[in-house]
């Protein structure tokens, strides 16, 4: 047994973030953690890495009791954490990165670059990777940066790794490589504490299971028996009815229609797509195939230099975020910290921040009227808030993306972009905004969902564009479309280097 | 944006609590000859402070009002010397102002040159061009319809005091009120958002830049009119002044969180220190360390008012 936790409590200023949790981690497995936001998860890491110290339990490693866990004990036992986003320097090279977190020695010493970067690279090669150890973080994509921690810590002798969410911004392919990574882990008797909100890549790589619900161990099982609805289940406490609440909902006429449009700044070549009243057209392909790139066009960030955009029959000029809104035209962008929601603001200002319009005369706001709408969105959308005058940033982030949401609404689209709508949300709220766009779509809305989730994907929309390269590689319909179709097309004629 | 904040009332206790103390020890402090210059003198301050407040609000800095408002009232004294009626003198200032507010939003906006490198050379190329241009001279034998503005000594305050309570409530008003000042906090708090948002963003930089220009030619002109002669090194500092008083308001280097009202008092406070020591008999040569130190302490609440935010959400 390479680390038991048991019966760890931990509360801050007297709310209970764990009441009583048990974990064991065996040498050669990957562990998933699993639970809804707010479960423990990131408490019980934090404990065990030594971040933050329990209020009660016992935490042994390797079979010795650790009284008093912290960072620099957690270290020299050999537990590493790699988190979401990758903790790297980013103007310094890939071999100082790992020669900063492994060497030691004085604040004098001389520097041998030579073996630095030949520590770097053996390192990389042990996870199978052939980076340039003398390229700096800020050049490098987000799934090499994450291969970049794990060699360091693989450097670092590291028993126990953490993994927390490290896919979160990693394509399918992306992943796949990751999981290769963690195979050879699994390999040389490592550990692995896999925390993850993608269902399908647990049962894909975990051995075990645990499932947190509100600070305590629901159970833990051999991933081997158990079924995703019953780990569902397991992680809300209650039944959710269907996954994926697709309903049939009668299509009509052409709401977006585009026509050849090609932005040189942004890599965008030639797409031709048309959207429905009350369809969903879901937009897959890799990471870096232009799927955001093709929203910003649209959305007048990265105007078209050619081609035709029409909706609702008339032909329409987008050159500004302005444009498009009028046109009717809604993008809510994916990373909503950074620019879904004004994290400072309150839900009723973020509301109506597209929209003043709306509830202003002559540029003078009416608070009364903005605050009523941004009520009834509350209302409508379900946002957990105990006013429309609380700030953003203290929702969580499945109400952050609600009140994103609303902002968008209340520009009464005909149409609307939804770029990554469920990253980084937990399994409830997913389905929620998942019921919510389905009632949109039943409402006329035209919906256009960029996803890199498969089943998302599948499950929610009616037709799936498949981008490659800037382009729309092949549409297909909802009956014939299935993962390994969609990835053909993603991965079609892909470059040969 | 949503009533008086926390740092605005903390900063109003400290200005009610010097006031207290000068009321028991020396109530000579509150004589209105005194008050009255102590108002005169902190003009600039006050009107520059609203429109740097606008420049930080968006998440930006103009370190060169100090150069500019030099450069408006050396221009706004030779365009009297040269004839010039009144009314058009500052208004000649007013678009000096305005097209060096221009010039240095637009670099900022559209070429994304750091504000802070902006305006540094701004400040630079004002000064060092107006030392040339004037050789380090004064202006001096300022016609009398330059003096108070033409009006009589003893009315001129009451009319500066009015434009300065205009100017602080119409823009107090504005950026709690007005779309445009809910846009400059939106700017401020993520260019990202507010752009996806349909926001100008770019001529939102222009524009605060511009205004913040204008309000330093009125603070100049406004200033010059007090003296019979113009030096043309006035200003230096000033913009140091400008920024401490928004920054001890409660308006946050970072953008997206700020006000009108506290810019006000932030003036009040650090303005009324250094007079307060000497009124209470301490050497005014610590009036400096004690602003330094107010800067210090108002910064520092800062910064651990977030941590001890986080450690209660992350419960």
């Amino acid at each position: 047994m390479l680390l038991e936790a048991i019966d760890i409590a931990k509360s801050y200023a007297g709310v209970r973030a764990l009441k009583g949790v048990s974990f064991d981690l065996r040498a050669g497995e990957v562990h998933a953690l699993v639970g809804e936001n707010g479960a423990g998860k990131s408490t019980l890491i934090k404990v065990m890495t030594g971040a933050e110290r329990p209020d009660a339990g016992t935490l042994r490693v390797g079979g010795r009791e650790v009284p008093h866990m912290d960072p620099a004990t957690s270290h020299a036992l050999g537990i590493a954490a790699i988190y979401q986003q990758p903790a790297l320097f980013p103007h310094l090279t890939v071999a100082e990165n790992v020669a900063l977190a492994l060497e030691g020695g004085g604040f004098w010493r001389r520097v041998d670059w030579r073996r630095r970067r030949e520590n770097a690279a053996a390192l990389l090669a042990r996870v199978g990777s052939a980076i340039d150890p003398m390229r700096t973080v800020d050049t490098l994509s987000m799934p090499e940066q994450q291969v970049v921690e794990i060699a360091k810590a693989i450097g670092a002798n590291a028993r126990i790794v953490v993994m927390d969410e490290p896919t979160a911004s990693l394509t399918t392919r992306e992943v796949e490589g990751l999981f290769q990574v963690i195979g050879r882990l699994r390999e040389a008797d490592v550990g692995v504490i896999y925390i993850s909100h993608r269902l399908e890549e647990i049962f894909a790589v975990a051995d075990r299971i645990t499932v947190l619900r509100d600070g305590l161990t629901v159970e833990t099982r051999p991933a081997a028996g158990v079924e995703r609805a019953e780990l569902i289940r397991m992680m809300v406490g209650r039944e959710i009815s269907s996954v994926f609440p697709k309903e049939t909902i009668e299509i009509g006429a052409p709401v977006l229609e585009v026509q050849g449009v090609t932005s040189l700044a942004s890599g965008v070549r030639d797409v031709s797509l048309t959207v429905r009243r009350g369809e969903i057209l879901g937009i897959a392909g890799l990471v870096g195939s232009g799927r955001t790139e093709l929203a910003r066009t649209l959305f007048g960030l990265t105007p078209a230099d050619a081609g035709t955009i029409r909706v609702n029959g008339t032909a329409v000029r987008i050159s500004s975020p302005a444009d498009a809104i009028r046109a009717g035209i809604a993008y809510v962008p994916e990373d909503r910290r950074q620019h879904g929601v004004v994290l400072d603001m309150s839900i009723a200002a973020n509301t109506s921040l597209a929209s003043l319009g709306a509830v202003s005369e002559r540029g003078l706001i009416d608070r009364g009227r903005e605050r009523a709408a941004a009520q009834e969105y509350v209302d409508r959308l379900r946002i957990k808030t105990p006013s429309v005058l609380a700030d953003a940033g203290t929702l969580s982030g499945g109400n952050q993306q609600k009140v994103a949401l609303a902002r968008w609404l209340s520009t009464r689209p005909a149409v609307i972009i939804l770029d990554e709508p469920t990253q980084g949300v937990d399994v409830g709220s997913k389905a929620e905004i998942h019921g919510l766009m389905q009632m949109l779509a039943a409402r006329g809305l035209a919906i256009v969902m960029i996803s890199s989730e498969l089943p998302e994907i599948l499950g929610m929309s009616d037709r799936i564009a498949v981008m490659h390269r800037g382009t729309i590689r092949g549409v297909l319909d909802r009956a014939d479309a299935t993962q390994p179709a969609i990835l053909a097309l993603a991965l079609a004629q892909s470059p040969a280097h | 944006m949503r009533g008086l904040g926390r740092r605005e009332a903390s900063v109003a206790g400290a200005i009610v609590a010097l006031g207290v103390v000068l009321a028991v020890v020396s109530p000579g402090f509150f004589a209105r000859d005194n008050l009255t210059d102590l108002f005169l003198a902190n003009v600039p301050v006050l009107i520059m402070g609203l429109g740097m407040t606008l420049v930080i609000l968006t998440s930006h800095i103009d370190i060169s009002v100090g150069s500019l408002f030099a450069l408006c009232a050396v221009a706004s004294g030779v365009l009297a010397k040269a004839g010039v009626p009144m009314p058009l003198v500052g208004a000649g200032a007013c678009v000096i102002g305005v097209l060096a507010g221009i010039v240095n939003g637009s670099l900022v906006a559209f070429l994304r040159i750091p504000s802070i490198v902006v305006t540094l050379a701004m400040m630079i190329a004002l000064r060092e061009g107006l030392r040339w241009a004037t050789e380090g001279a004064w202006i001096q034998d300022l016609p009398a319809s330059y003096q108070w503005l033409g009006m009589p000594a003893a009315v001129y305050p009451l009319v500066v005091l009015a434009s300065v309570l205009v100017l602080q409530a119409g823009f107090g008003w504005a950026l709690g009120n007005l779309s445009v000042g809910r846009a400059v906090y939106a700017t401020g708090s993520s260019h990202s958002a507010a752009r996806l948002a349909g926001l100008p963003v770019e001529m939102m930089t222009v524009g605060v830049f511009a205004v913040s220009g204008a309000l330093v030619a009125i603070a100049a002109v406004l200033n010059s009119v007090r003296f019979n002669q113009i030096p043309s090194n006035t200003g230096l500092g000033l913009e140091l002044k400008v920024i401490a008083a928004v920054v001890v308001g409660g308006t946050a280097i970072s953008g997206g969180r700020g006000s009108a009202f506290g810019t006000l008092l932030g003036v009040i406070l650090l303005s009324a220190i250094g007079p307060a020591l000497t009124f209470l008999g301490v050497s005014a040569y610590w009036e400096r360390a004690i602003h330094g130190l107010i800067i210090l302490a108002a910064v520092a609440i800062d910064a651990v008012r977030p941590e001890l935010h986080a450690r209660v959400a992350r419960a």
